[in-house]
């Protein structure tokens, strides 16, 4: 299936009815588990503060599947060299900033009711997370400073790669350091053992997120492909 | 002499002659952990506890320093291009770099840790093992550094790219050294979060002179 992809026409055959299904599948799936979430009963600690959870948590979660987009369009674009993987990592990298940043602001929203701080250093997802964000606005600087689009691509690549290699190990030192000096912060009450009644809000939630991931994901992948060619059809009429 | 011979020779005097060499990284060091008391007030207390953490972000900070011209001077002269074209790989040339960076920036710095340290209040029975951190540290500061600085070479910004790339990269060695001086002071088990830095020390070695000479070859083409 992505060998077929591989050919941008194809591709662009494929995602201009791919991306519309994906975005009704993301509107309906996000609308549903937002309502259902909006209607849950309080939660006995966090009261209704536990209905940010299922913007907060689907939210963190596409920003790790999206810098796992991102490493493995790089990957991709760096073995084979091809131009569509170079495309999608290039329009996945915002997307996936913009996911983690959402992440981080509706987690603070929820932590000044919850811990009385907009901000706790204890907890070791704050910090990975944050980490994350920092990951991907290196990216995007990266990649926005260097003016020759073709070693700009190469660059950004490298740096995903290793920022790829990286990101367990950073997630790993975190955790760490956190239980090492636990104790601030109060952990929140299992997030495992999570009542259906939350559960399912959740999930939707989730997988709407994901499919508004891929919907963007694959608008802003053709919308680079249409900018690449109208470049070259200049270059092409300046030169005639 | 073998050609490994000459090139670290070339890279030791290159490092050491550019721009003021260990006494530039130094310098900033000091100046830098100077405003802390300024900024924090004199209160002993205050400063011994946060002595050594901060002795290590500075520490980081000022491996930054020199990074822009590890790579750069050598692209502009076309040394690089000579380098490529010679018998050894640039995953070589790229390590035989790091470790010329380390010695100009990673290991005097390691010798001032400890006296910048113990200054702000830290006991002088952690400086051994301040020391230690401090040069193992250095290590992956001087190797994820020099990705950042080949990662750099083709967009001309330098300094701040550099920085903005680098810095989240750095989080496990920071987290890692800072643990170890911290546990040391207060007789706490300091061998796992030691060895954790030293593994990812080796491991940047290894790793990343790969990422280091992709990067070169891609600012050459």
């Amino acid at each position: 299936m992505f060998a077929a992809l591989a050919n941008p026409h194809r591709f662009l055959a494929f995602s201009r009815w791919a991306a519309p299904i994906l975005a009704v599948v993301a509107t309906g799936l996000i609308a549903w588990g937002v309502w259902l979430g909006l209607n849950v009963p309080p939660d006995y600690q966090q009261g209704e503060t536990v209905k940010i959870m299922f913007i907060h948590v689907p939210a963190a979660w596409t920003s790790m599947l999206a810098y796992a987009c991102l490493g493995g369009s790089s990957f991709i674009s760096l073995v084979f060299r091809h131009a569509l993987a170079d495309a999608a990592a290039k329009a996945c990298a915002p997307l996936g900033a913009a996911f983690t940043g959402m992440s981080l602001v509706t987690g603070s929203l929820w932590g000044r009711p919850m811990w009385g701080a907009w901000w706790v250093w204890g907890d070791a997802r704050l910090v990975s997370v944050l980490v994350l964000f920092l990951l991907f606005l290196g990216y995007l600087a990266l990649r926005a400073s260097i003016d020759d689009e073709a070693k700009g691509a190469r660059a950004a690549e490298i740096l995903a790669l290793v920022g790829l290699i990286n990101l367990p190990i950073i997630k790993f030192s975190v955790d760490w350091w956190n239980t090492l000096h636990q104790g601030d912060s109060i952990m929140r009450a299992g997030g495992s053992a999570l009542a259906p009644v939350y559960m399912t809000p959740l999930l939707l939630a989730g997988a709407g997120f994901s499919a508004a991931f891929g919907a963007m994901w694959l608008v802003r992948i053709r919308a680079e492909i249409w900018r690449r060619r109208a470049n070259s059809l200049a270059l092409q009429a300046a030169l005639a | 002499m073998s050609v490994v011979g000459v090139l670290v020779r070339r890279e030791m005097s290159l490092a050491w002659a550019r721009g003021g060499g260990a006494l530039l990284a130094v310098g900033f060091f000091a100046a830098a952990t100077v405003m802390l008391p300024l900024a924090l007030g004199p209160a002993p207390a205050r400063l011994a506890a946060v002595s050594g953490g901060v002795t290590w972000v500075v520490l980081a900070l000022a491996s930054l320093l020199s990074l822009d011209r590890m790579f750069e001077r050598d692209f502009d002269d076309g040394a690089l291009d000579l380098l490529a074209l010679g018998p050894l790989p640039l995953e070589v040339v790229a390590t035989i770099k790091c470790l010329a960076q380390w010695t100009v920036s990673g290991a005097p710095l390691a010798l001032a840790a400890p006296i910048v340290a113990v200054a702000l209040g830290a006991k002088p029975a952690a400086a051994p093992m301040i020391f230690v951190a401090a040069g193992l540290g250095g290590l992956a500061f001087a190797f994820l550094g020099g990705t950042g600085a080949a990662l750099a070479l083709a967009s001309r910004r330098g300094g701040v790219l550099i920085a903005v790339v680098v810095l989240p990269l750095l989080t496990p060695p920071v987290i890692f050294g800072g643990v170890a001086i911290e546990n040391y002071t207060s007789g706490l088990p300091w061998l796992t979060p030691l060895c954790l830095l030293a593994g990812y020390a080796l491991g940047a070695v290894a790793l990343t002179p790969f990422a280091m000479a992709g990067a070169c070859r891609n600012a050459q083409s």
